[in-house]
């Protein structure tokens, strides 16, 4: 993917590309630090239908959104040729059991037999994280298993 | 009356009208400047209410005011942002430079005011407020749009022009002689490469030596050196608004955008005070002959910008519609050209007249640049008849 980078002098800098839908989307970063996502209009890249100030949780959440859902998808692709695997997403509730507690505290894949493969947080993604990772609300996991595994899973993450 | 009873009284009164006018220009969303300029008118000589007591400090602080005013202009770019506008958009700033320095020129020689005057009219139609501009942009919703950075690369470009351009103008208006005026402008050149590579390699060491986490001993120290510089180089016949011009393009970095913040309320303080007293140096009554070549040269000099950022987005590979907004974004002329007109006006070598059509042309452009900016769109698809879809990616 080809990311353009512009400065914009006295402003901050934007980065964005072109979707093959024919519209321009990316962000602006201003310089008091603050993030603007930008979409264009559909009839002239060269101008923003939306620019919409981000604070930082936003944009993490929004990276979460968008990035979970494309893992999830590469990981069901890949996981086709075994049936009964699934692959799912769970986020982690602010009212969660677990939350600010070490992953491995939930026992996931002794009591269900689900993996937890990655921890998408704030845009960034934790590859195949380990008991003693610490997990926050916010957080979105990506777990592979079969589909009641995943079930009681769901349900261990968030009553315990 | 005690005079400093009789100063503060209007000094306050001042002020405070200034504050009202602010108001008025943000319920109404244009550039206040037009207003202060037209407060200052309604005070001066030949004004509807005359001031007398605040005369000196007026003017110690609308000097104070231009001070700050460039010092904030070389705080809003870093040297490294000004070195890549100048090799990315040097075509387009040439031409701005001489499409909009022209019409300026020609009409001050027209009008018989020599080639001082000249120098005054074009550095006043060329250069575009980037306050302005950049307030547009922003509450328009333009940032994230294609031509915004071509928009910036020619305001930058022009930061760079008036690095130059201030110290020959002083040169001018100082009435030295050819040979006097060639060297200054070599001393000058010579200053601002110097200083750019200092602010390129060792700019965190000047903003180091400004810098403090205290606000108050930032502010101070901030300050303090603007004004020593600005001393210093009106003193060594460089002109003080581009030594302080000179110490924001040094200060980079973190500090350049804590001073920002921090100096923003005197500045706004200050330059107010600056149009107020241009205003005031300038009689209501000179403006009226003036007004019709103050129209023909809005119309003018807004028909070139509008060249300009055409010509400049055609060449970003902008499609039509971002080409005109490109232009009309840099219509706005506005507290530069004041600056220019009011450095001028100060030397005392100029007709009064020239203040008179400085003041009625900034007025029209502060108006007339914003509005062009939000209606050039819907003029365009009025007139222009289906856009054409933007293929080109």
């Amino acid at each position: 993917m080809n990311v353009d980078e512009t400065d914009l002098p006295g402003l901050g800098r934007r980065k964005d590309f072109m979707t093959t839908s024919g519209r321009r989307i990316g962000v602006v970063e201003l310089r008091e630090g603050t993030m603007e996502l930008i979409v264009s209009t559909w009839d002239d890249p060269d101008t923003c239908q939306a620019s919409i100030p981000l604070t930082g949780d936003e944009a993490a959440t929004l990276g979460n959104l968008l990035g979970g859902q494309h893992l999830a998808m590469k990981l069901t692709e890949e996981h086709r040729e075994i049936p009964g695997i699934v692959t799912r997403q769970f986020s982690i509730a602010p009212e969660s059991p677990f939350q600010n507690q070490p992953m491995g505290k939930a026992c996931i894949r002794t009591r269900c037999g689900v993996s937890i493969v990655a921890i998408m947080r704030e845009g960034e993604v934790l590859p195949s994280p380990g008991p003693d990772v610490v997990l926050h609300s916010g957080d979105l996991l990506v777990a592979v298993g079969t589909q009641e595994g995943l079930d009681s899973a769901a349900d261990i993450l968030r009553n315990g | 009356m005690d005079p400093l009873a009789l100063t503060l009284i209007e000094l306050g009164a001042v002020v405070f009208c200034l504050g009202l006018l602010a108001r008025l220009a943000g319920r109404i969303g244009m550039s206040p400047i037009p207003l202060y300029l037209v407060g200052g008118l309604a005070f001066g000589a030949g004004g509807v209410v005359k001031l007398e007591g605040m005369h000196e400090f007026a003017h110690l602080s609308g000097e104070i005011g231009v001070i700050l005013l460039l010092l904030m202009l070389g705080l809003e770019y870093t040297a490294a942002e000004l070195f890549t506008g100048l090799r990315r958009s040097w075509q387009a700033g040439v031409l701005d430079l001489v499409l909009n320095f022209i019409p300026g020129a020609a009409l001050a020689l027209l009008l018989g005011w020599g080639t001082v005057g000249a120098m005054v009219m074009g550095g006043v139609t060329y250069i575009s407020s980037s306050g302005i501009a950049a307030k547009v942009i922003t509450d328009l919703g333009r940032i994230g749009n294609r031509e915004t950075p071509v928009v910036l690369s020619i305001l930058v470009f022009e930061d760079l022009a008036m690095a130059v351009y201030l110290p020959i103008l002083t040169a001018t208006l100082a009435g030295v002689s050819f040979l006097g005026g060639l060297s200054t402008v070599a001393i000058s050149l010579a200053v601002v490469t110097v200083v750019l590579m200092v602010a390129l390699r060792h700019g965190h060491r000047v903003s180091k030596a400004v810098h403090s986490e205290n606000s108050e001993v930032f502010l101070l120290n901030l300050l303090g050196a603007a004004l020593l510089v600005a001393g210093v180089a009106s003193a060594l016949q460089v002109s003080a608004a581009v030594g302080a011009f000179m110490l924001g393009i040094a200060i980079s970095g973190a500090t350049a955008h804590s001073a920002t913040r921090i100096l923003e309320p005197l500045r706004d303080l200050f330059a107010a005070i600056f149009f107020v007293a241009f205003g005031l140096n300038t009689d209501p009554s000179t403006i009226p002959p003036v007004l019709g070549w103050a129209l023909i040269l809005a119309a003018i000099t807004a028909t070139t910008k509008m060249l300009t950022g055409i010509w400049a987005a055609k060449r970003a590979g902008i499609a039509r519609r971002g080409r005109f907004r490109a232009g009309a974004a840099l219509i706005a002329r506005g507290e530069f050209s004041i600056v220019i007109a009011g450095l001028a006006v100060a030397s005392g070598v100029v007709p009064d007249d020239l203040a008179a059509l400085a003041t009625a042309y900034v007025l029209i452009m502060a108006v007339l640049g914003p509005l062009a900016a939000r209606y050039v769109e819907p003029v365009l698809k009025a007139f222009g008849g289906p856009v054409r879809l933007a293929a080109k990616a």
